[in-house]
């Protein structure tokens, strides 16, 4: 991955890779009960996420946790006041929330609407028992009151600047990187 | 679980204010139509069957032409994604009371709605009320003309039950000529890349109807064999006069769709009817109920159409802001 004055690089793959491991390990110890627990991944990063931590967990405990991807554009707070075009994608979770442990994924926390989103969305879905939220990074600047249960790094960006984490097409984690926003 | 959507087409942007017909859209902008329409219909088959994403919004339901099912399926579209919906039933009486209808739309916008879904038995009449209001206008049915919403539905039915439009073989059979729905579908489905038959009495075929690009056969035996998609379409009893055809039975001796028929027809056809059916005329109720049927299905993608129609011409608006 190259780096450029407007981009450099995060975390590399095998950071991503050691940091899963460890946030997998800290999601069994929080859920002793495996019964209950299922993973959520927000679309799109969230999905990759929640599927490797679903195989981490398979391969330690045997046990493969159901997972369900959460698409929250229309429970979007700035969808009738921004003029972007946000493209609406299925939520799939083929299993009842009622009474469930959820662990909700995310790549990247930032000002908290998009896991307010996800919360109203996942509420409309049943209602949990608990609803813990793992992140691999968050970048602070909260807007609401949330914060995240599992966290992978957290990392000091500026307000202009924009973190991604990088998936190849088939949810591979290529990296994650802070670029400078093109204003 | 998929991830992208199973059609990717072109993400486009929408940046229509109105839908008054499909001759007008492109096909990347039918697909996004679709797509959408896809995500949404989850939302019909949860125990809460609402999103938030229209509230505030106010939806106004106008019509001029008597309909239960095409109002009652925006209704519900309104109401599931949190939009305020109120329905006006009007008569032509009205209009000649006095009222006309940019006085009525006049009063309308003084409520200010953000879309108004307008049926009318006048060709055009809802391109009247786009070009004065700044309401999003949709339109339900403008006489003879087209019915855009219905043909969206009809395309994502046959999308889903069939995959693709690639050379796909679709017959319209019945009155082609005074149906909106019918004209709608012929755009809609050529654009689609499908390969579309017509057929129907001589007297219900419109003149060069095959510059829309469609084939025509004269026997509904001919445009059953080898379809993949077969859609009647109503006879309207109150058009049928003598000019059109001598009587309700011989129309159904010739181009009802009858369980005789359907032996001639694939064995994984699907049949579709835009409804009200005239149940023993155009189609039996043998075949109207049977395995071939996705009558019902059109009804229930209907809604989830109408969300997304109402999720894009209602769903932004003002400056731009990105958040995660």
């Amino acid at each position: 991955m190259e780096t450029t004055e407007n981009r450099r690089m995060l975390l590399s793959p095998q950071e991503i890779d050691r940091i899963l491991n460890r946030l997998a390990s800290e999601i069994l110890e929080k859920n002793p009960d495996l019964s209950s627990l299922v993973l959520i991944g927000m679309r799109t990063g969230g999905i990759y996420l929640a599927r490797i931590l679903r195989d981490k967990i398979k391969a330690s405990e045997g046990i493969e946790l159901p997972i369900g991807v959460l698409d929250i554009t229309l429970y979007r707070d700035d969808i009738t006041t921004t003029n972007q075009h946000h493209f609406v994608r299925k939520t799939e979770i083929p299993f009842t929330l009622g009474g469930r442990d959820v662990v909700l994924v995310d790549d990247v926390l930032f000002t908290g609407r998009s896991t307010r989103a996800a919360l109203d969305a996942m509420m409309d879905h049943g209602r949990p028992k608990t609803v813990r939220l793992a992140v691999l990074i968050d970048r602070g600047q909260r807007e609401l009151p949330i914060r995240p249960d599992f966290v992978g790094k957290d990392a000091a960006v500026l307000p202009d600047e924009s973190v991604e984490v990088l998936f190849d097409e088939k949810g591979n984690v290529q990296g994650a990187v802070v670029e400078k926003r093109k204003s | 679980m998929s991830e992208t959507p199973t059609h990717a087409a072109k993400e486009i942007a929408w940046d229509r204010k109105d839908l008054l017909d499909i001759k007008s859209l492109s096909a990347d902008e039918i697909q996004l139509v679709l797509n959408t329409a896809e995500s949404f219909k989850e939302i019909s088959q949860r125990e809460i069957k609402k999103v938030p994403t229209l509230r505030g919004k106010t939806v106004i339901t106008l019509f001029y032409e008597a309909s239960t099912r095409t109002r009652v399926s925006f209704e519900i579209a309104g109401k599931r994604l949190s939009a305020d919906t109120v329905n006006i039933s009007t008569s032509t009486s009205r209009v000649q009371k006095g009222e006309t209808l940019i006085d009525m739309a006049k009063n309308l916008e003084a409520m200010a709605p953000d879309a108004i879904v307008m049926r009318h038995n006048v060709p055009g009449a809802p391109y009247i009320l786009a070009s004065r209001l700044a309401a999003s206008i949709i339109n339900a049915g403008d006489g003879a003309h087209e019915h855009p919403t219905q043909a969206l539905l009809d395309a994502f039915t046959i999308r889903e039950k069939k995959g693709s439009f690639d050379k796909l073989k679709i017959s319209l059979i019945g009155d082609i000529a005074h149906s909106r729905v019918a004209r709608s579908n012929i755009y809609c489905l050529t654009k689609l890349g499908a390969d579309v038959t017509v057929s129907g009495p001589a007297t219900m075929l419109p003149r060069e109807v095959e510059r829309l690009g469609v084939r025509v056969v004269s026997t509904i035996r001919e445009a059953v064999k080898d379809a993949d998609v077969i859609m009647m379409l109503r006879i309207q009893k109150e058009r049928m006069g003598k000019v059109l055809f001598p009587s309700v039975r011989d129309y159904s001796r010739f181009f009802g769709l009858t369980p005789d028929v359907m032996r001639g027809a694939l064995p994984d056809a699907i049949v579709m009817h835009p409804g009200p059916m005239n149940r023993g005329v155009e189609i039996s109720s043998e075949v109207a109920d049977g395995p071939y049927s996705v009558i019902l299905d059109q009804v229930t993608n209907g809604v989830a159409v109408r969300m997304a129609i109402l999720y894009l011409l209602l769903g932004r608006g003002g400056g731009y802001e990105d958040a995660h």
